[in-house]
């Protein structure tokens, strides 16, 4: 029932952001949906992803766009609008990815799927959360790819540290 | 059981708002050699009740200019932020709204969203002064939680868990009633080459700061990073009333700015409350064990009894009251940082010390076990 109601507000706020004009509302309406899908994160035991989809999106990625958008605004006087450039080829992209997305979900078959066979047993166990079985994959099976998003992460900082730099001119 | 703990919580915070608020005057008024309220009631104890009652009444206005929907929807979304919050304190051993595992996480990140009705709220003022408010408070906030998230992250290093109320048992003399923590000790300052095992004596010598005095540092961190989280002074630019009015709230007026305002103290009672629980031993006593005078044991009560739900508010309760008299303190004897000391202080003083505790709590506790 709950799942219902957050995948509705996920997807009437995710088409409000699409279709307003105003990029302000858009951000808003982004973080109603980013919202409903950390809801439906908490629904399926992904308690650690929620929070972090909470963490990373709306208090990290959403305040920048906000500020952005804020900062920007308002050069003559009214608020930004967003315009509609390549109908075509946007159009061409979602309806491939509907009908890709459509036709792997008629082809599956769910009944048979080992995961939703064990949905119905104690997912958590004895653990109270996540956090425990995501920290053990990352630093055995998937270690590599952690440090070189860590190293990515590196990079990118000192990248803005060093565009943020006061550069002294050459005479 | 989910709406008793709701009016629990709201109610409890009520309360403290309101001591917090006639004891803001109050401090106030002795530091400055003044008697602050003293007519409504016994020494002006109703002066908070009134001001509640005169805001009520006000009109509410909404500039024309202003972007109503934003404008009307900026005090709930930052007063449900903080509030949700309170959803993850433990009030004593066998009392705690929401026992999720991973507590501190979540409250880090709801708090983020009280950033976000901020920026709403000056946004949908269409003021100048509440835009430039707005855009300080959030560039303040998000940077210091970057110091803030480092010193609960030593914590939680230390305590090997997310869960407040884990973290709440760990610091005291019931620590081995927690189901998982059976077997664990606790040594005298995390030491245990020391020899001197804490776990029966309880009181002071469990509380996080002493089972591992690295995290008194970060405590301190912790709380001028909070003071900064919660636009107090000596971080109080975002609503520097010389330059700025009030900031992110000007244009508010009745109850929309009530909102704002017990929003403010919430947020002040929260990170107080946060502070008590990972560093200053939440709800156990202070009073160790010594031999057969187990003083821990008394003032703690069994959990599941009366005597520990009573025993555990009233220390909780009376630690956070002594720290946001600290916060109070503050605010009555610094001057307001500028910006680009606000910004040094928390990129170049507390983030590379917060940075350093991490890498230090990790040694720690491989000295505890």
């Amino acid at each position: 029932m709950l799942f219902y109601l957050f995948a509705a507000l996920a997807t009437i706020s995710g088409a409000y952001m699409v279709l307003t004009r105003n990029l302000l509302y858009a951000a808003f309406a982004l973080l109603l949906t980013l919202l409903s899908v950390a809801g439906i994160f908490v629904l399926l035991f992904a308690d650690f992803l929620a929070v972090i989809q909470l963490m990373v999106y709306v208090g990290g990625v959403l305040v920048l766009i906000l500020f952005g958008i804020m900062l920007s605004s308002r050069v003559k006087d009214k608020s930004v609008l967003s315009e509609n450039v390549n109908t075509g080829w946007g159009i061409a992209v979602a309806g491939l990815l509907l009908l890709g997305l459509s036709y792997t979900i008629l082809q599956t078959n769910y009944v048979s799927l080992p995961w939703i066979e064990a949905a119905d047993t104690d997912l958590l166990g004895a653990q109270k959360s996540t956090v425990q079985a995501i920290g053990i994959k990352l630093m055995t099976d998937v270690v590599l790819p952690f440090e070189l998003a860590s190293l990515l992460l590196l990079i990118a900082l000192m990248g803005s540290a060093y565009i943020a730099t006061d550069k002294p001119t050459k005479l | 059981m989910a709406l008793l703990a709701f009016v629990l919580t709201i109610s409890l915070m009520l309360l403290i708002v309101i001591v917090v608020v006639y004891a803001e005057r109050k401090v106030a008024a002795f530091m400055q050699d003044r008697l602050g309220p003293t007519e409504a009631g016994p020494y002006g104890t109703l002066q908070p009740l009134l001001d509640v009652l005169k805001l009520l009444q006000k009109e509410d206005i909404i500039p024309a200019a202003a972007d109503k929907k934003m404008f009307a929807v900026a005090p709930i979304l930052i007063f449900a932020a903080v509030f949700a919050g309170f959803a993850v304190i433990p009030l004593s051993p066998s009392l705690v709204p929401a026992g999720v595992g991973i507590g501190v996480f979540y409250l880090l990140a709801i708090i983020s969203l009280d950033v976000i009705g901020l920026l709403m709220a000056g946004w949908g003022s269409n003021n100048k002064y509440a835009m430039l408010g707005a855009m300080r408070s959030v560039a303040q906030i998000v940077s210091y939680e970057i110091p803030a998230g480092l010193a609960l992250l030593s914590v939680v290093m230390i305590c090997q868990s997310l869960d407040f109320q884990e973290i709440s048992y760990q610091q005291g003399v019931l620590m081995n009633l927690f189901p998982g923590l059976e077997q664990e000790q606790n040594w005298l300052f995390g030491l245990k080459a020391l020899g001197f095992e804490t776990t029966t004596v309880g009181g002071l010598t469990t509380w996080n700061i002493f089972r591992a005095p690295i995290l008194l540092v970060a405590f301190v961190i912790y709380f001028i990073a909070s003071l900064a989280e919660c636009n107090r002074a000596p971080f109080d630019i975002p609503e520097a009333e010389s330059e700025l009015v009030a900031g992110f709230h000007v244009e508010y007026s009745g109850f929309r700015f009530a909102t704002f305002f017990l929003a403010e103290y919430a947020m002040m009672v929260l990170v107080c409350l946060v502070a008590v629980i990972l560093f200053l031993g939440s709800w156990n006593t202070p009073l160790p064990n010594f031999g057969p005078l187990a003083l821990a044991n008394w003032t703690t009560g069994t959990p599941g009894g009366m005597a520990s739900v009573l025993w555990g508010g009233f220390w909780l309760i009376s630690k956070t009251l002594v720290l946001l008299f600290v916060q109070l303190w503050a605010r009555w004897t610094y001057p307001r940082l500028r910006v680009d000391q606000l910004m040094h202080l928390c990129w170049k003083v507390l983030t590379p010390i917060a940075i350093g505790l991490v890498l230090l709590a990790g040694i720690w506790r491989l000295l505890m076990v």
